[in-house]
Parts: structure tokens; sequence; C-alpha cells
């Protein structure tokens, strides 16, 4: 197909309900395009609030490909802004996390901002009398992005100046956030812990599609969780508990039945999760002490509710996925069409004991690491798929699992567990914030 | 350092080094169940993600990993149905001279600290490693064993592919 894809009607050729076109994984100017409009028009994470608890915090992060800074201004509230000098472009903040004290200071030749981004001061201004740079876009400081919000702590910011509002955009998909945030007894989480970085040499949305993808951990991780499981049949001979380790890696050995049963959930605008009715997380030991700090919390009904919701995965889309009962986070970041950083972060639940916090750090080690075996058996999946999609002698992607005609779309329902319904539920979102404004709605009469 | 005549014919810093030496080249020649018979059933291969990590297990980790971990990884490699494995991956270390920075007799401690750069090789790709390890060891019926055995990266908060072998 000819790389036409800013005419809006060649993109829309690329997806059908049941099979996308590989171009969306290897064309450089559909990652481009994606740059320019999904992740501009869509709400994307930023970061955590508590990464930037007092005044002059920030972050540093992207937003797609473009550099962004989270700050905490003067009187508490977060401002999202582009990582960008406005005189001539050096990027402002270099550190992924840090304290500027009560203003910004381009390294470069000195303007000075204040910690909302706007501008404080240009050292030897008189330069600039009689310029017009009183009518620059320069003179305005950091330029803003088009929306922030910070929800339970969360940050997401909208780099569209106007577009989809955050709570239509997330709707009840925000359930899973308040699952993860309510484990805690205070309710309140604190990032905590490095993240662990993982390049990829692939398309991000390969990573974004596997969080849902219940049909291969029993064949893809056959070899680490099967092997891990082998090994501890023959070792517990030597007595002793189950190891937590072994409780993290066994339950990715279940078989199709159980990933059928736990089902999944799909939300307009391409969230979605999986394990409705249980999940891989449920069967964990329980954590001396957490309970009772968790009844004591919140009364017996309630706490039972919130540990009772075994959440797997859950895609915010366009690239995040939270483990609610893990406490994890982890950011699927485009670099290139083939190219895909993946950074996963840890929670601390405010209250809980540490050995909950120990089980998230392991369970971030065990599964999301460079040196993870699990991590090794699905980056040799991505990696195989992103050089076999350039075979010529097929062009589509099937994803056609638990399909029927006429499916809806764009609502929230449930489905098997085994369905790729919500990888459907992510291409439908993708054309929709792909295409420019107004044109989403036009293609769905 | 002072050691008395009597330690020194017990545990030397040849033998530390020896022993240092030898683990690189097992790990090198692939020869893990050898590797493996160098630790202590008690022991941890700890990689850390944060710099002057103190604790492995409330601070984020690459690895911190008990033996059944280190024999899961082993067994793994070998696995028919191991992907990632196929083509194998190979190995090189390059290690400076171990210092040593204990010889405790009476304490049966002994530790080594060795800077190092490690390849690691998968079909056409080629990926360098530089850091340092520390070794902690003891000895058990007259053998060295590997108590604790650390790996700082000097990149360790970079971004980085697939780590499927020992460093
Ligand atoms: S580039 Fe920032 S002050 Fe000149
Ligand atoms: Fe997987």
């Amino acid at each position: 197909m000819p790389a036409t894809y800013a005419d809006p009607a060649q993109l829309r050729a690329l997806v059908k309900p049941e099979a996308v076109h590989r171009d969306l994984y290897t064309d450089p100017e559909v990652f481009r395009l994606e740059m320019r409009h999904l992740f501009a028009n869509t709400w994307v994470y930023v970061g955590h609030a508590s990464q930037i608890p007092n005044p002059g915090d920030y972050l540093t992060t992207e937003i797609g490909d473009q550099p962004v800074m989270a700050s905490r201004h003067t009187d508490g509230q977060v401002h999202v802004l582009y990582n960008r000098c406005p005189h001539k472009g050096t990027k402002i903040a270099s550190e992924a996390c840090g304290n500027t004290g009560k203003f910004f200071r381009c390294p470069y030749h000195a303007w000075s901002f204040k910690t909302d981004g706007s501008l404080l001061a240009i050292p030897f201004r008189k330069g600039y009398e009689g310029t017009g740079l009183e009518e620059s876009e320069a003179v305005r400081g950091l330029a803003p992005v088009g929306a922030t919000k910070v929800y339970r702590d969360f940050i997401f910011a909208r780099l569209a100046p106007t577009g989809v509002g955050f709570e239509e955009f997330f709707g009840e998909s925000l359930s899973s956030i308040d699952n993860m945030v309510d484990r805690s007894p205070e309710g309140k989480l604190v990032l905590e812990g490095a993240p662990l970085r993982y390049m990829h040499p692939c398309n991000w949305k390969m990573l974004v599609e596997n969080q849902t993808d219940t049909c291969h951990p029993m064949v893809a991780h056959e070899s680490s969780a099967g092997t891990a499981v082998s090994v501890w049949e023959r070792e517990q001979a030597k007595g002793g508990p189950k190891p937590m380790a072994v409780e993290v890696y066994a339950p990715f050995m279940a078989p199709y039945d159980f990933f059928e049963k736990m089902g999944l959930r799909v939300w307009p605008n391409g969230h979605g999760h999986t394990g409705v009715t249980t999940s891989i997380h449920a069967d964990y030991s329980a954590i001396p002490g957490y309970y009772d700090q968790m009844v004591e919390a919140y009364g017996k009904e309630r706490a039972e509710k919130i540990l009772g919701e075994n959440r797997h995965n859950t895609v915010y889309f366009p690239n995040i996925m939270v483990k609610g009962p893990i406490q994890t986070l982890r950011v699927f970041k485009p670099i290139a069409a083939d190219k895909t950083l993946v950074e996963s972060y840890t929670f601390r639940l405010v209250g809980a004991p540490d050995m909950l916090f120990e089980r998230t750090l392991m369970y971030n080690r065990l599964i999301n690491a460079p040196t993870s075996i699990v991590g090794h058996d699905d980056l040799e999946m991505y990696e195989r798929a992103q050089l076999g999609l350039h075979a010529d002698g097929m062009e589509w992607v099937n994803i056609q699992r638990l399909y029927a005609e006429g499916e809806a779309e764009d609502v929230t329902d449930v489905a098997g567990g085994t369905s790729e319904r919500q990888m459907r539920n992510q291409f439908h979102a993708w054309l929709k914030y792909m295409l420019p404004e107004g044109q989403a709605q036009e293609a769905a009469e | 350092m002072s050691v008395t005549e009597e330690t020194t014919a017990n545990v030397t810093e040849a033998d530390l080094t020896a022993f240092i030496y030898r683990e690189a080249r097992l790990l090198d020649e692939l020869r893990y169940e050898e590797w493996l018979s160098l630790y202590a059933e008690d022991a941890h291969y700890w990689m850390p993600a944060e710099w002057q990590q103190t604790d492995p297990k409330l601070q984020a980790s690459l690895m911190y990993e008990d033996m059944l971990l280190l024999r899961i990884r082993v067994e793994r490699l070998s696995g028919a149905r191991t992907f990632s494995q196929k083509p194998k991956s190979r190995a090189q270390h390059l290690l400076q001279a171990p210092q040593v920075d204990e010889i405790d007799m009476a304490a049966n401690r002994f530790r080594t600290w060795t800077p190092f750069h490690y390849a690691e090789t998968r079909g056409d790709e080629f990926t360098m490693y530089a850091g340092w390890a520390r070794h902690e060891m003891r000895l058990e019926e007259g053998q060295l064993k590997i108590v604790l055995k650390r790996v700082d990266l000097v990149n360790f908060d970079a971004p980085m592919g697939n780590i499927q072998l020992f460093m």
C-alpha cells in the first residue's frame, strides 16, 4: 500500500473489525501520524503526584515524541509543560526528577520561568525594548499542554488544546485505578523504587495488545513459568512453604479454561481489562496483618470488596497498563515504528506492611525487567513478529478470536477471557483518535 | 590486611583471585551446573537497579535470586521450548584483577571486588556491559562457596534489552 496516510480514507482502510494492516506496526509514516494525532488527542499518563510532592519539584517524560515535564507550582497545583525553552528550544529540565527551587532557569541564556511556566525574567531585557517581543509567543514562557488532570494522584495530559474530556475519555475504566489506590488502608499510593527500563525492538502496540492476550502465557511462557513449576515440584521435597516467586510464576501456566473463565471487560475509547471474575493474582498468600488493617480502615464489607477485585491487566489506552492487585504501572513509550521503551513502575500502599511492597518489587523484577525470563519469552515473540510482518505474502494481522459480526464498538461490555475483543477495542479507538477531529464521528455514521 | 600465617595457609589472596577467575571461565564456557556448584545453598545473586543500593528487597533490583531461581534460569536456558535461546546466547567476561577486600578466617568471610566488562551475544546481536562484581564467600568443608554475588552495572538505570546469561 502506498504511504499516503495523511489521507483519512487510506488510514481508515487499515483497520477492519477483525484484522489490522501490518503498516500499523511497520510504517514510519503511520508512526509519525500517531505521534501527531493519536498521542495528541488522547489523555496520556505523565507521572504520579507522589514523585513531585513539594513546590518546585518536577519530573520529565514524553507524551508520544513530545518532551514534557510536570511541575509542582507554589500553590500546589501540577502543571504539565512542554520541556522547551521559548527562546531557542533548549530543554529546560534534564533529569528524570528533581527540584528547581522557586523558578526554572534556562541554562543557555538564563531566561527564567515560574514553576507554572510563566516568564519570570530575561537578563539584560532592555535589548528587547521596542522589538515587539511582547507580541511574540516566546514571551508567554514555557508552553502548557492542552489540558492536565490529576486523578487520585495519577497525572494525565492531553496535548491538544481541545478534544475529549478526561471523564468522557476514561469513564468507568478509572475503577481500576480506584481499586489500586483503595488497597492502601490510607487510600494513598507512593511511587517508590526505580523504574525497570526495558528496550523492545518492536512497535509499541504489540506490547499494549499483549496485555490482554491470554492465549500466549501457557505457550510462550512454558519455558519460564513451566520450568519454574517443574523445578519447584522437584525441590519442594526438601520442605518449606511455597516461595513467593513460585506463587508469582506458576499462574502463568494456568490452562486456557482458567483464562477464558476469568473474563475480560471493554470500555469505550480503547480501555479494557482482563480478570473480571478472578485472575492469576487471586491466589497469593495473605500478607500478615494486612487484611486486619483494611477491615479497620474500611469496614469488613468494603474491605472484602476491594480485596476481592482481582483484576489482571487494565489497559488505559493508548499506552499504559495498571495491575491493581500488584501495584505496578507499565508505560509503553513509542520511540520509532519498531522501537519501544517499556518503563515499569512500582507503588507502595501507604500504611500497608512492607511485605506487600516487597512482593510488588519482586513481581516487577521477575516479570518486567530486562533480566526477567518471562520478559525474555515475550520480547522474543514481539521481535519475531516485527520481523515477520515484513513478509509480503500476507499484509493483515488477525484479531478475530471470539469475534461475532456486528460486535458493538466503543461500548462497555464483558466477554470471554480469551477473546481478542480488547485488541479490537483498541484499534477502534486508535482509528478514532488518529483521524482529524470530527472525522471520527462522520466515520461512525 | 593482617592475616596470621596459620590462616593464610587456609585461604590466600591468590586462592580468592583464582576462584573469581574460575567462576568467569565456567560462565564463559556455559558450564552452568558446575557454576551453580560454586554457590552455597543459601546464596543470592543480586543485580541492583539503584545507585549504592543497600536493600535488595525493598529497593528495585534487576535480579535478586536464590538458588531455586538460579536453577530455574539454568534449566530454562536448555529447554526445548525456550524460544529466546534459539539461537543460543554466548558470553565473555573480561575481568580486572580482583581486589581482596576482606579475609576473615575467624568469621569465615572473604570478600572481593572485581571491575569487569561483559559481552553477551545472540545471533547477530552483540551487547557490551560494564560494572563491578562483589563476591562474598565462605569455606564449606574446605571449599570456597559464594554466599552473595552482587553485580552493579555502571549504567544500571539505562534501558536495556534482554540480558539472558550471567555477569
Ligand atoms: S535558549 Fe533558553 S534562554 Fe536562550
Ligand atoms: Fe507474556
